[in-house]
């Protein structure tokens, strides 16, 4: 018998498989394809405290090994999330959910995360938004900022707080060291690559808003490098994001330091990526000489 | 909505770099025509949302145009070859009671429609729109289901010289009900041209992330709020997009 749970801050997961926020919606598209208690937890589409219709079109640019989108946040608003979305997850699914809150100023941080605490069991604070008050600078491309957002969220709520880090940073260790100064439970790593293509016949950017967020596959080692730097200068747990598409990519991740790993685009292409990895996760453990998952964590 | 594997039976050149591609596999969750697949394709990121024509309980007809490198691809791919297709995806048209239906496509826009006249209880006008004679496809196919064909080709090669509404206008056509598919140019020059007390539907089409609305990726805002192409249209009526269609 191979053991694939993992915790969390206490938090227990029967397995590390967790839809990441934004590729998952609030979990209905995927009831087609499987029963969604199997994951190990879902992260919900990220909320912020006013329903945002999100970008212009189009927002989606393809890559060659990834994608790019530009949705811009689109959401209900923390209220629709917490009275609608929120319980009628809850009517068919019955794991942990993280909430994903982002704001465009720490009130907004504040007052989301407050009123989603005693739905949820993690939360995941989003960084990567423009503060509006700081010339647009996002919250996580310096310390200082993403510090003041992790200790103003932490003051309001009960449940672990995951930061969730840009990598569009120079030092994504400071940054995430600031977070766990200022209290974080632990941290979601990484957010999407900035990106841009252009359509050569039209001499234009694919993307609406010119640029966007890249993921897929192609960000893979990126995510790797950044989740083993952070684990190497931090004891809070991190949950590994980014490209992850197989079996393998999970172990991977977990080697470089995550104790839970999410898996975003894929699900995009291939809705049963996430089913297929739980289920090929104990034997693949069994083959590579493991039969306790958390063995693997941060191994390297 | 379904993941399976389906078979090529068919994959032929048409027109113009128009083809008509006949997968064999599971049909059952096709329930309107409208609705769309989205192929993996072995070489591209993302999977390829292309419109169902028609389906029978063995069979689906795409009808795709060549644009770039995923249906170059396609186009290449010989019969017996294996689709990994995601099937089923979106609410197609409703047939509504109406005495004289207008169906009306531009350039590949046309092949839902097909899949909807041939379900139509009562007679249709259908009015084709293409740039040229050479880019015509279906036209016999329609008129075998007992459809007035009207044509415009935007170099006057065959029918009327201009667009849709020329073809309209020139023909004298009143429709009581409309359902189109087609560039977003021709679906806002029909919207502008049509009496606003005509309803209709409009299939719209986007670029997409999943085509199953988890990534919405393809919203847009209709008067019932923001909707995903993908899952909650493809097709929408009229009156939900009178905040759209002045941007179309």
């Amino acid at each position: 018998m191979v053991n694939i749970s993992v915790n969390l801050n206490g938090v227990q997961l029967q397995n590390p498989i967790i839809p990441a926020s934004g590729t998952f919606g609030f979990g209905n598209e995927f009831r087609d394809f499987y029963d969604v208690n199997i994951l190990g937890a879902i992260s919900i589409k990220g909320t912020t405290k006013e329903p945002r219709y999100g970008n212009p079109q189009p927002r989606i640019a393809e890559c060659s090994s990834g994608m790019i989108n530009s949705v811009g946040l689109q959401n209900p608003g923390i209220d629709t999330v917490v009275n609608k979305e929120i319980p009628n997850l809850r009517k068919f699914y019955h794991q942990p959910i993280i909430a994903n809150i982002s704001g465009f100023s720490i009130d907004e941080y504040v007052e989301c995360c407050n009123k989603v605490d005693a739905l949820v069991d993690i939360i995941e604070v989003n960084v990567s938004c423009p503060n509006v008050h700081n010339g647009g600078m996002s919250f996580g491309t310096n310390p200082e900022s993403a510090a003041m957002v992790t200790k103003a969220v932490k003051a309001v709520t009960t449940k672990p707080v995951f930061i969730k880090l840009t990598p569009n940073v120079t030092d994504i260790v400071s940054i995430a060291k600031a977070c766990e100064n200022a209290g974080a439970d632990g941290l979601t790593l990484i957010n999407t690559l900035l990106g841009m293509r252009i359509d050569i016949k039209r001499r234009k950017p694919i993307i609406a808003n010119k640029m966007g967020g890249f993921s897929g596959p192609a960000i893979f080692p990126v995510a790797i490098r950044m989740v083993y730097q952070v684990a190497k200068a931090c004891s809070i747990p991190i949950i590994g994001c980014g490209g992850v598409s197989n079996v393998d990519d999970v172990i991977e991740m977990m080697m470089a330091g995550a104790t839970a790993v999410e898996v975003g685009t894929a699900n995009l292409i291939e809705p049963m990526t996430c089913k297929t990895i739980i289920q090929q996760l104990p034997n693949r453990l069994l083959e590579i000489g493991f039969n306790n998952i958390q063995d693997i964590i941060g191994i390297i | 909505m379904i993941q399976d594997h389906y078979i090529i039976i068919q994959n032929d050149k048409i027109a113009n770099n128009i083809y008509k591609m006949v997968v064999e596999g599971d049909t059952k969750v096709v329930i309107s025509p409208g609705q769309f697949v989205n192929i993996r394709i072995e070489g591209c990121f993302l999977r390829r949302p292309i419109s169902i024509c028609d389906w029978n309980d063995k069979t689906i007809t795409l009808l795709y145009k060549v644009v770039g490198k995923g249906t170059e691809i396609l186009s290449e791919m010989k019969p017996l070859t294996k689709l990994d297709m995601l099937v089923g995806l979106g609410n197609g048209f409703s047939i509504k009671d109406s005495k004289v239906p207008m169906l009306i496509g531009g350039g590949i826009g046309l092949a839902p429609l097909f899949g909807l006249c041939r379900r139509m209880p009562q007679k249709t006008v259908v009015v084709i729109g293409a740039d040229t004679q050479r880019s015509l496809f279906f036209v016999d196919e329609f008129k075998s289901l007992g459809a007035d064909v009207i044509i415009s080709t935007d170099d006057g090669s065959e029918g009327t010289k201009g667009f849709v509404t020329d073809a309209i206008k020139t023909n004298n056509i009143e429709c009581d009900y409309f359902y189109t598919c087609g560039p977003m140019p021709m679906m806002n020059a029909l919207n502008t041209y049509l009496p606003e007390t005509v309803p209709g539907q409009f299939s719209l089409e986007s670029r997409m992330g999943c085509g199953f609305g988890a990534c919405v990726g393809c919203s847009i805002e209709t008067t019932n709020g923001v909707k995903r192409i993908c899952k909650d249209g493809p097709v929408f009526y009229r009156n939900d997009l009178r905040n759209e269609c002045h941007k179309m």
